[in-house]
């Protein structure tokens, strides 16, 4: 990874200009998820040097963005598919078939949990509770679309729609 | 979905065009924003405001069910600079309310936290929201967007002297960002891990100001308490637990869904509402409060009344208002199993015994499900709940305990026939079956 | 003040105190990790739980504060069973492998596990595994053994002012780290060995030498800065295992900086002299010391018969012990010299004469931390000062208002106020604008030399600070006292310091320099300082300490005086090539290690050490080598039998503080350049160069601060002569070139090349302040 390609597009600057906007003018550290998350959309996943770049933009250590980085779980440190698919197996979704649907996309892919398939599509994760077991089995796709009631036939049409 | 079903609507009764019925006009066909006006044209003061909520008895619906009117009283009047903080960070396994909240009626939200900013004196707000739930995110985004072109948010808010501006800040997968001093520091730009108490808060909260948070329904109800009057509001459901309260049904039963009836509405009512057992099996055990609170075993959640004094007696908590309904195909090590699992994932990591012991207890309970237990085991495990209970920073350490001891308390003969014959008590096959997830629509 | 009781026993103690301070205050011990009085509270170990009367759980004594009739109960039931349950946590996961662990024998984790762990635990899991981190040259790690305790992340966000290490991932996962390919890079960092109560950070030098109950204490004071830190040492064998800091609250508090901590690995270094020599015919003979002593006693004595007393010249370190400065000064006293001078960086002598006294730091190192207005003039604080510079860094975080004037703009991880960067030659003028905003501000007189200047913002913003506030200092670095106009730079000093009603100070610079002018190493009237008697060579010299093409404000003058020279007589720990080549006779001295001895640091604090160590070799003590030449001159007052009689008469009795220091200065005629588009060199003495113990340790010289020396440039000046960043480029001065590459510093003014100085690849450049050619190579 080069550092040319650590640094964020103006597009992805000015978003996180929008955000540092939310937070009182010495507060701008405040803007770090969200500028992870901009970066991350942006790169596909975060490198360091990605991660040295936001914590520069933003006046912070960069020790200080990478823990920010590391603990919470959306980050993606490594390289993942194309989709990554999160699938919540905690209790309330378990109760309802969230263990089950995703021992169904893992024979339907061929991987396990933090695994990427061979082809680079779909990177597989266990979740935890996303609030909406209501809906249960729920499923998270790049980390922004929310799939619900995810049977058998709800998961084949999703993994046909993924191209 | 929407809304399955309800007795006495009241943060509800938007949600009837589904994801429709969410912007500010039909929110205002509604009557919104109507409390927010009364309060800024009567200039109501703050502490008549405050003793009105005081009055609904109004209790936190975040978990701690901690009086609101009260909390606002904390505020340090002189500050020159407050917040109000929302946490819409619902990572409490099996709740899920908040989401629906949001996604059918965010002005309400939006409206509750505007008047208590003016109730405290404080001029911004942030809403924290899960970072799992996106599309709820932008929603909410977007109703802020109405609000600040309506004037319901900024300078001088409806011409009067008084300004207030709202953010949302969204989470990116962290359970103890629930916690609200994890999600003060969430806010600040870093880990979320929580702050030492004393100082609350009140007195030293988001970037070290007076701040005072509340959960997304406690704030929802709001409005609808100004509407009705703080009295009217508390006689809707019993002393001590004023008002209505969403209730997020999941697991073995037919229509999980949000259900809002009075505090202190009979479980089996709550439990009939959802469409009774799913597959009309046996009741086993209940979760009446989200997966840090003690499970209940059938008999006794059935003699239950839904709100915090009933559910308290009868050994757990009303928590967050999640029902996690467990029918006989579960065992209840497996189950245990993946409650230990999720404390242990999400754990900060900042207390000793916490870090080291939600780890020791998931790896314990994992053993016994793999036929690997030991019949010390579960003296090992009350243990080791005990040390760590009361010993931390924050409840998470006690939320891990929780599940743990009350499973086996209430399950003990199940953990022991683990032990002993290295399988489950319930066949695998039945277990399976349970889920409803090989045969679609299981009924 | 409230009134608590700890286990029965009652005290006040004032508001706010935390439950652990006030057990502290009556000697009751709680048991600890994160907490440390120095940084934030953290509350994560737990370890301190106590039981408070009417609570319901037992609280951390760290952070729970005391309340009027508050009830402590330390070793109660409830208090033991919880420090038990933690103290188990804590081991679940720990490797247990004391035997083999560099913390052994001084591990708060095994000391504690003693009185409150069982001794066998229930935890049969696996145990976690923790990949160890490349933190640099400096601290190793042993990640498994970590109780994340992050009292070593506090330390470098809080004291040492960036965070460098930081605590990723969460849960039992969490893991103690630098940012991914980093290291721990501040000159402060070997603090957090010191600061980790287990063994994940040990000091990479020290690792496996030596078991700690095997190692002989001895308290020290530091030969190297100003701050003169406390230090112990220790020995095995003779020979200096390891430093750590001797807390004192008034000097170094409890830290000290990585050059104190690590540059004992110089004392054995193969350069070290051994054995007395002698030149003869060109040859060097390792001789007895009697023969070395009476070779040099007659050479001097030759040299100032034939061609008097002034054709000595006496070239003394800072760094040298007063009992050395004193007899050293003396002996060449009594052979007729008044040449001697210990400020061997120093271009600018004209306040010579016209100081009221010593120049010091004019208050204590303590009242630094009261100060509320700091301007600190011409200092590479940090690298320079870095203690001194801790203490800003604290004040700043609060109400202090600190600000720089300078020539380079190196980061501080201060929270600077204001910033004046100018070329050397501009320092005075911009000072200069400082004092009369001041003036102004104050309604003073504006001295007419100054009254014509236009004042430019960043010099009006300084002063609009200073004036803010009620108890301010101007703090006078190296870099202000090496200046070619450095006693202007005092006057402006004086003047902006008076005008405020408040403090003028110098930051020393070396660990004796106001030992030296205690100790009279100073000229005398009609003698010759340091760059007047290379400038003019001498026909002998005494050259005490010092390496003479680093040590002094221009080598290569140095080495071509020495060179010229009759007779030089080095007094020295280590030899270097150069020295062979100019000297006539190396006398080997020993090290503040293997000698007793004094240093007087920048506020006049008197300190002096004993040896903790045998001498090397056949090096002795300097102030006993030169009380022998002494005899051997037959001079009277060479008859002390211990270095503290050396050091009494130094000081005219035993004192605490040193008598007579003053920053006064008579009137200084005040002109100032005009910016003629000149490059100016801009020299730093590199942290890890700055005298010849520290050269000489080896993990030090592979710290990030001891990188090969480049020709730094701002992208403009840069630009303007042509170059990029990594070019060679040939650099000239005085006719000498040398050729360097060339670096981007965007802190620099316009202008301005930076280069260090005391460094063998710079020496050839000459003086430290010069006009510089450059060119692409
Ligand atoms: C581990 C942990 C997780 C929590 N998660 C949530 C949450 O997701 N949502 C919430 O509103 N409160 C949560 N809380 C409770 C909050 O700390 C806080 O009490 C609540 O937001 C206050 O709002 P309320 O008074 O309106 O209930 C959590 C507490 C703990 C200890
Ligand atoms: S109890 Fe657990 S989650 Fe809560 S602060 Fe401590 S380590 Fe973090
Ligand atoms: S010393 Fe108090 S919690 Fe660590």
């Amino acid at each position: 990874m080069d550092n040319d390609n650590a640094q964020l597009s103006p597009e992805a600057l000015r978003r996180i200009d929008r955000e540092v906007a939310k937070y009182p003018a010495d507060q701008k550290q405040s803007a770090v998820m969200a500028a992870l998350v901009i970066a991350q959309d942006e790169k596909g996943w975060l490198p360091k040097e990605t991660i040295a770049a936001v914590a520069e933009y933003l006046g912070m250590a960069p020790m200080a963005a990478y823990e920010v980085a590391s603990f919470y779980n959306m980050y993606d440190l490594h390289p993942v598919g194309k989709y990554k698919i999160t699938v919540c197996t905690n209790l309330p979704c378990a109760l309802s078939g969230g263990v089950h649907a995703a021992e169904y996309v893992k024979t339907k892919l061929g991987i396990d949990f933090n695994e990427t398939t061979a082809d680079g599509k779909f990177t597989l994760k266990e979740g935890e509770c996303m609030g909406a077991c209501g809906d249960a089995p729920v499923m998270l796709v790049n980390n922004k679309r929310m799939c619900s009631f995810m049977l058998p036939e709800q998961i084949d049409n999703l993994l046909a729609e993924c191209k | 979905m929407a809304l399955i079903d309800t007795i006495n609507p009241l943060l509800t009764t938007g949600w009837t065009k589904g994801d429709a019925g969410w912007g500010i006009k039909d929110y205002e066909a509604r009557g919104g924003y109507k409390q927010l006006r009364r309060v800024l044209e009567s200039r109501m003061t703050q502490d008549d405001l405050i003793a009105e909520v005081k009055t609904s008895v109004l209790r936190g619906r975040g978990g701690a069910g901690f009086p609101t009117g009260l909390k606002w009283s904390f505020m340090p009047k002189a500050a020159p600079l407050k917040y109000v903080v929302c946490n819409t960070d619902e990572g409490e396994p099996g709740t899920f309310k908040d989401r629906d909240l949001m996604r059918f009626d965010p002005h309400a939200v939006i409206e509750g936290m505007i008047i208590a900013g003016y109730a405290v004196g404080a001029k911004a707000g942030y809403n924290y929201i899960h970072g799992e739930i996106f599309e709820v995110y932008q929603r909410f985004e977007e109703a802020l967007d109405q609000a600040r072109a309506a004037g319901y948010l900024g300078n001088n808010i409806l011409g009067s002297e008084f300004s207030f501006d709202l953010f949302a800040h969204h989470g990116w997968g962290a359970y103890i960002c629930g916690e609200e001093t994890g999600l003060l520091e969430s806010i600040e730009g870093k880990k979320g891990q929580p702050r030492y108490k004393p100082p609350f808060p009140a007195n030293f909260g988001l970037y070290g100001k007076p701040t005072t948070i509340n959960n997304t329904e406690t704030f929802a109800a709001i409005p609808f308490i100004l509407g009705m009057g703080g009295e009217a509001y508390l006689n809707l459901g019993k002393p001590n637990n004023g008002g209505t309260k969403l209730f997020s049904v999941s697991g073995h039963v037919n229509r999980p869904g949000n259900f809002e009836v009075p505090m202190g509405t009979p479980f089996s009512k709550l439990l009939e509402m959802a469409g009774g057992m799913r597959g009309g099996r046996k009741l086993k055990a209940v979760i009446p409060g989200g997966s840090s609170a003690p499970v209940l075993p059938a008999d006794v959640i059935m003699d239950c009344t839904m709100d915090y004094d009933s559910i308290a007696k009868a050994g757990s908590m009303l928590g967050s208002g999640a029902v996690i309904v467990m029918d006989e195909t579960v065992c209840m090590v497996k189950a245990l199993e993946r409650l230990s699992y999720f404390y242990y994932e999400e754990s900060c990591g900042q207390c000793t015994p916490c870090r080291e012991g939600s780890g020791w207890l998931y790896r314990v309970v994992h053993r016994i499900e793999h036929g690997e237990g030991r019949p010390e085991d579960l003296d090992l495990l009350n243990r080791v709940t005990d040390n760590m209970m009361g010993k931390t920073i924050c409840a998470l350490a006690d939320a891990a305990a929780f599940p743990v001891r009350s499973f086996i308390k209430h399950f003990k003969s199940e953990f022991e026939y683990h032990i002993e014959n290295k399988k489950c008590l319930v066949d695998p096959e039945t277990q399976r079956m349970g889920s409803g997830f090989f045969k679609a629509g299981a009924a | 003040m409230v009134e608590i009781e700890i286990d029965g026993k009652t005290l006040q103690v004032e508001d706010g105190s935390t439950v652990i301070e006030a057990a502290h205050k009556l000697g009751t011990y709680i048991p600890h990790f994160c907490y440390h009085k120095k940084l934030s509270i953290a509350a994560n170990c737990r370890m301190c739980l106590v039981q408070v009367e009417k609570a319901p759980k037992p609280m951390p004594a760290c952070a729970t504060i005391v309340t009027n009739g508050m009830k402590v109960f330390t070793h109660s039931e409830l208090a033991v069973k919880a420090q038990k349950a933690v103290m188990e946590f804590l081991l679940i996961n720990h490797p247990l492998d004391c035997p083999i662990c560099d913390q052994g024998g001084e591990c708060q984790l095994q000391d504690l596990a003693v009185g409150y762990g069982d001794s066998a635990s229930k935890y049969e899991e696996e145990k976690r595994v923790v990949p160890d981190k490349d933190l640099g040259p400096l601290v190793s790690t042993d990640m498994t053994r970590c109780i994340n305790c992050t009292r070593c992340i506090r330390f470098t966000a809080e004291i040492a002012g960036f965070m460098e290490l930081g605590q990723s991932y969460r849960g039992e996962r969490a893991e103690v780290m630098p940012f991914i390919g980093k290291t721990v890079d501040t000159e402060l960092s070997g603090n957090i060995i010191d600061l980790c109560p287990v063994g994940a950070l040990t000091s990479k030098p020290f690792r496996f030498s030596a078991r700690t109950w095997e190692l002989s204490r001895r308290k020290s004071v530091s030969p190297h800065d100003a701050l003169g830190s406390n230090l112990i040492v220790q020995t095995k064998h003779d020979k200096v295992m390891r430093v750590l800091p001797l807390e004192n609250e008034a000097v170094n508090e409890c830290w000290i900086s990585d050059k104190e901590r690590f540059s004992y690995q110089g004392l054995n270094s193969a350069d070290r002299l051994t054995k007395p020599m002698v030149k003869q015919g060109g040859e060097w003979k390792e001789v007895d010391w009697n023969v070395a002593l009476d070779y040099a006693a007659h050479a001097l004595r030759d040299v100032a018969r034939n061609h008097g007393g002034a054709a000595i010249g006496g070239l003394l370190s800072p760094h040298a012990t007063l009992e050395e400065m004193f007899l050293a000064q003396k002996l060449l006293r009594s052979l007729g010299s008044e040449n001697i001078d210990l400020r061997l960086r120093h271009s600018d002598f004209s306040a010579d004469g016209k100081r009221a006294g010593i120049p010091s730091l004019g208050m204590k190192i303590a009242d630094i931390s009261a100060l509320d207005r700091v301007l600190v003039v011409g200092s590479f604080l940090r690298k320079d000062h870095p203690l001194i510079a801790q203490r800003l860094r604290q004040s700043a975080k609060k109400a202090a208002q600190v600000s720089i004037l300078h020539s380079a703009n190196d980061e501080l991880l201060i929270n600077l106020t204001a910033r004046a960067i100018a070329p050397p030659s501009h320092l005075p003028a911009l000072l200069a604008q400082v004092a009369k905003a001041v003036c102004a501000a104050k309604g003073a007189a504006v001295p007419s030399d100054i009254a014509s200047l236009s004042i430019t913002a960043d010099a009006q913003a300084i002063a609009d600070s200073l004036v803010s506030g009620s108890n301010s200092a101007v703090l006078l670095g190296n870099f202000a006292q090496q200046h070619p106009q450095a006693a202007m730079l005092h006057a402006l000093g004086r003047l902006i310091a008076t005008t405020l009603g408040g403090r003028l100070g110098f930051l020393g610079e070396a660990a004796n320099s106001v030992g030296g002018y205690v100790a009279r190493a100073v000229p005398g009237n009609g003698g010759l300082n340091a760059a007047a008697m290379l400038k003019d060579p001498r026909q002998a010299y005494v050259v005490l300490g010092a390496e003479a093409d680093l040590d002094t404000a221009d080598g290569a003058q140095a080495l071509a005086a020495l060179a010229k020279a009759a007779v030089t007589v080095v007094l020295t720990p280590f030899r270097t090539p150069a020295m062979l080549d100019y000297a006539a006779v190396l006398l080997p001295t020993a090290p503040f290690t293997e000698t007793s001895g004094t240093f007087v640091n920048t506020e006049g604090r008197v300190q002096s050490f004993y040896a903790a160590a045998k001498p090397l070799g056949e090096a002795r003590p300097g102030w006993k080598v030169l009380r022998v030449l002494g005899n051997l001159l037959e001079q009277a007052g060479f008859d002390q039998d211990s270095s503290e009689d050396v050091r009494n008469e130094a000081l005219g009795g035993k004192r605490e503080f040193v008598a007579g220091m003053s920053n006064g200065i008579e009137a200084v005629a005040l002109s100032f350049a005009d910016g003629a588009d000149k490059l100016e060199r801009v020299a730093d003495v590199p942290i890890y160069f700055a005298d010849p113990l520290v050269r000489r340790s080896p993990a030090l010289q592979q710290a990030a601060d001891s990188a090969v020396p480049a020709a730094r440039m701002n992208a403009a000046t840069l630009a303007k002569s042509g170059l990029a960043a990594g070019d060679a480029v040939k650099v000239g001065a005085g006719g000498t070139v040398i050729t360097l590459r060339a670096g981007l510093d965007n802190g620099l003014p316009d202008n301005v090349v930076r280069v260090a100085a005391a460094h063998a690849d710079t020496i050839g450049l000459g003086a430290m302040f010069a006009t510089l050619t450059v060119e692409k190579a």
